[in-house]
């Protein structure tokens, strides 16, 4: 790749889009940004980032069997995902040691599991690509599966936003008015399994934990309505995606890593800038101009 | 002492037990509120009167007794949005991006359809509750911009917004102004006429003079219930309070 070949902005974007597997990436990050960055306003409010980490940590021995077993690996990811949840809550209720422990404690042994899987196995499986993703190597059954999982979630979060705002800001109030609070936990928790799986695939098993809370992050610091904090970090998470994909394919990097920079350095720039909540306080410069 | 209607008690509490993973938080507590009364929930800090609102509000499971809400169960309580809860100001989280409006609209939720779009009726309910705590000038702020007494009101409109017949109030005193403490009391003396039942903890001896009719005290178990005048004597607030003199807790003014 030839660096002046981008020095016009208009082939910088449209020439990667000539190549299959850069058009397959784009749509299929995109969708994923999508369903991360809806899902990452609850959890960063709900205060359940240490439950995503560990959530998208323990579906890699699913992941392994089910790639062993030749059945579709979202699947397996997803039995593993809610299973991580359900022993720590488990452990948890039947122990006294704290619940972060007990995160920290599970997600690492599943992990760990996974890892000495695929040693085992030794089947076609790539760590490489399930540790740190690989956007553009994706199959085109793979896209499907992607934007199949990536539509229910959305849709699922669509129809139950207003009371998983609720659940997350009072879920005392909620049961009291007889709102089943069991089944929006248990919702939220299906909804982040699936998205930890439709995530690993852009960035990869490590960092998918990022998708799942700078989005929310970044929104955090830029609006006080709730509506607006979701759009802004569904918006954020794409425009990251886009930009690592495109940046990787263009300086040849790691596109999952190149991905969460991106989101890094927006969530960055709003901590700096932003309005009312970043450091500078933009609104205020900008008044001592007038 | 009146003739006992069983058909008349709004909340009717008989040796309730709640435990949490073996832990006893309260054990054999008994109340019987009517409408219209104002009962004071008073006690020490985790001497269980979270542990009540929660039993009450089916928050958490009994683990043995009975509670009859409205002569119903507390499921159906619930279903018929006959209880509001209102929380402490520490009990919620103050930087979640919602306003007064949103809020105060979360009152209505538990009798909208599955996607909690709100009808004229319901937008009606909003905007008078938000007008009867004096906050009209507040429907977009952000419930982060608001003082600990305007945020007190927020929840208070919610809870008439929701048109509850039955209010519990944790420590609603605590760290509100001045002019909301009158509103506050204002509003109680409504709720009242209105036939409203109310239970409230509070720290404050004071209003618990001024306000309740009925006064609860309680360490882990009911250590005293009755009239005010006749039970929230020095004697019983020191045995509550675990020893502690009441002259120690008031002050030394009666």
């Amino acid at each position: 790749m030839e660096l002046c070949s981008f020095l016009t902005l208009d082939s910088f974007i449209t020439d990667p889009l000539t190549h299959d597997f850069m058009r397959k990436a784009l749509l299929m990050s995109s969708f994923v940004a999508a369903v991360c960055g809806f899902l990452s306003s609850y959890l960063t409010l709900k205060g359940w980032a240490l439950m995503g980490d560990a959530v998208s940590h323990s579906v890699m021995p699913g992941v392994v069997v089910a790639y062993a077993l030749g059945l579709p690996f979202s699947l397996g990811a997803f039995i593993f995902g809610v299973g991580s949840v359900a022993l720590i809550g488990f452990i948890k209720q039947k122990s006294r040691v704290k619940e972060d422990t007990v995160i920290g404690l599970v997600f690492t042994g599943f992990f760990a599991l996974g890892i000495v899987l695929v040693s085992k196995i030794k089947s076609n499986i790539d760590l490489h690509s399930i540790l740190f993703g690989s956007p553009l190597g994706i199959s085109l059954s793979d896209v499907k599966q992607t934007i199949f999982i990536s539509l229910l979630v959305v849709i699922l979060l669509s129809i139950f936003r207003k009371d998983l705002m609720l659940y997350c800001f009072d879920p005392r109030h909620a049961k009291t008015v007889g709102i089943n609070v069991f089944f929006l936990h248990y919702l939220l928790l299906t909804c982040l399994s699936l998205a930890a799986v439709v995530g690993l695939q852009s960035v990869g098993i490590i960092l998918v934990v990022a998708m799942l809370i700078t989005p929310g992050a970044t929104a955090y610091l830029l609006t006080d309505k709730f509506d607006n904090m979701t759009v802004i970090s569904v918006l954020s998470a794409i425009i990251s995606s886009l930009i690592g994909i495109y940046v990787s394919f263009w300086f040849d990097l790691e596109t999952g890593g190149s991905i969460v920079l991106a989101q890094t350095f927006i969530f960055l720039f709003a901590f700096l800038f932003a309005p009312r909540y970043g450091i500078f306080k933009l609104k205020k410069l900008f008044a001592g101009y007038k | 002492m009146e003739t006992i209607n069983y058909q008349n008690f709004r909340i009717e509490a008989e040796n309730i037990c709640v435990d949490y993973n073996g832990k006893v938080a309260l054990y054999d507590a008994n109340l019987r509120l009517q409408p219209g009364q104002i009962c004071g929930l008073v006690g020490m800090n985790g001497a269980g009167k979270t542990t009540f609102f929660n039993a009450l509000t089916g928050f958490v499971n009994i683990s043995k007794g009975k509670i009859r809400i409205n002569g119903e169960s507390v499921r159906s309580a619930q279903k018929d949005q006959t209880i509001a809860y209102v929380p402490q100001n520490e009990g919620i989280d103050s930087q979640f991006p919602i306003s007064v409006w949103d809020v105060v609209m979360m009152g209505r939720y538990g009798s909208m359809n599955i996607f909690r779009c709100p009808r004229e009726s319901d937008v009606q309910a909003v905007k008078d509750a938000i007008e009867r705590v004096d906050l009209t000038d507040h429907l977009s702020t952000p419930i982060g911009n608001l003082s600990g007494g305007q945020r007190k009101r927020t929840f208070l409109a919610r809870a008439i917004a929701q048109r509850a017949s039955i209010l519990l109030l944790d420590e609603p005193f605590s760290g509100v102004d001045i002019r909301t403490e009158k509103l506050i009391s204002e509003l109680f003396i409504q709720f009242k006429n209105e036939g409203k039942t109310i239970l409230l903890s509070t720290h404050d001896m004071i209003h618990v003079r001024e306000f309740c009719d009925l006064v609860l005290l309680i360490n882990k178990t009911v250590v005293a219930y009755g009239e005010t005048s006749e039970v929230f004597t020095p004697e019983n607030i020191t045995t509550t309070f675990g020893g502690i003199s009441p002259d120690f807790l008031f002050g030394p003014e009666s």
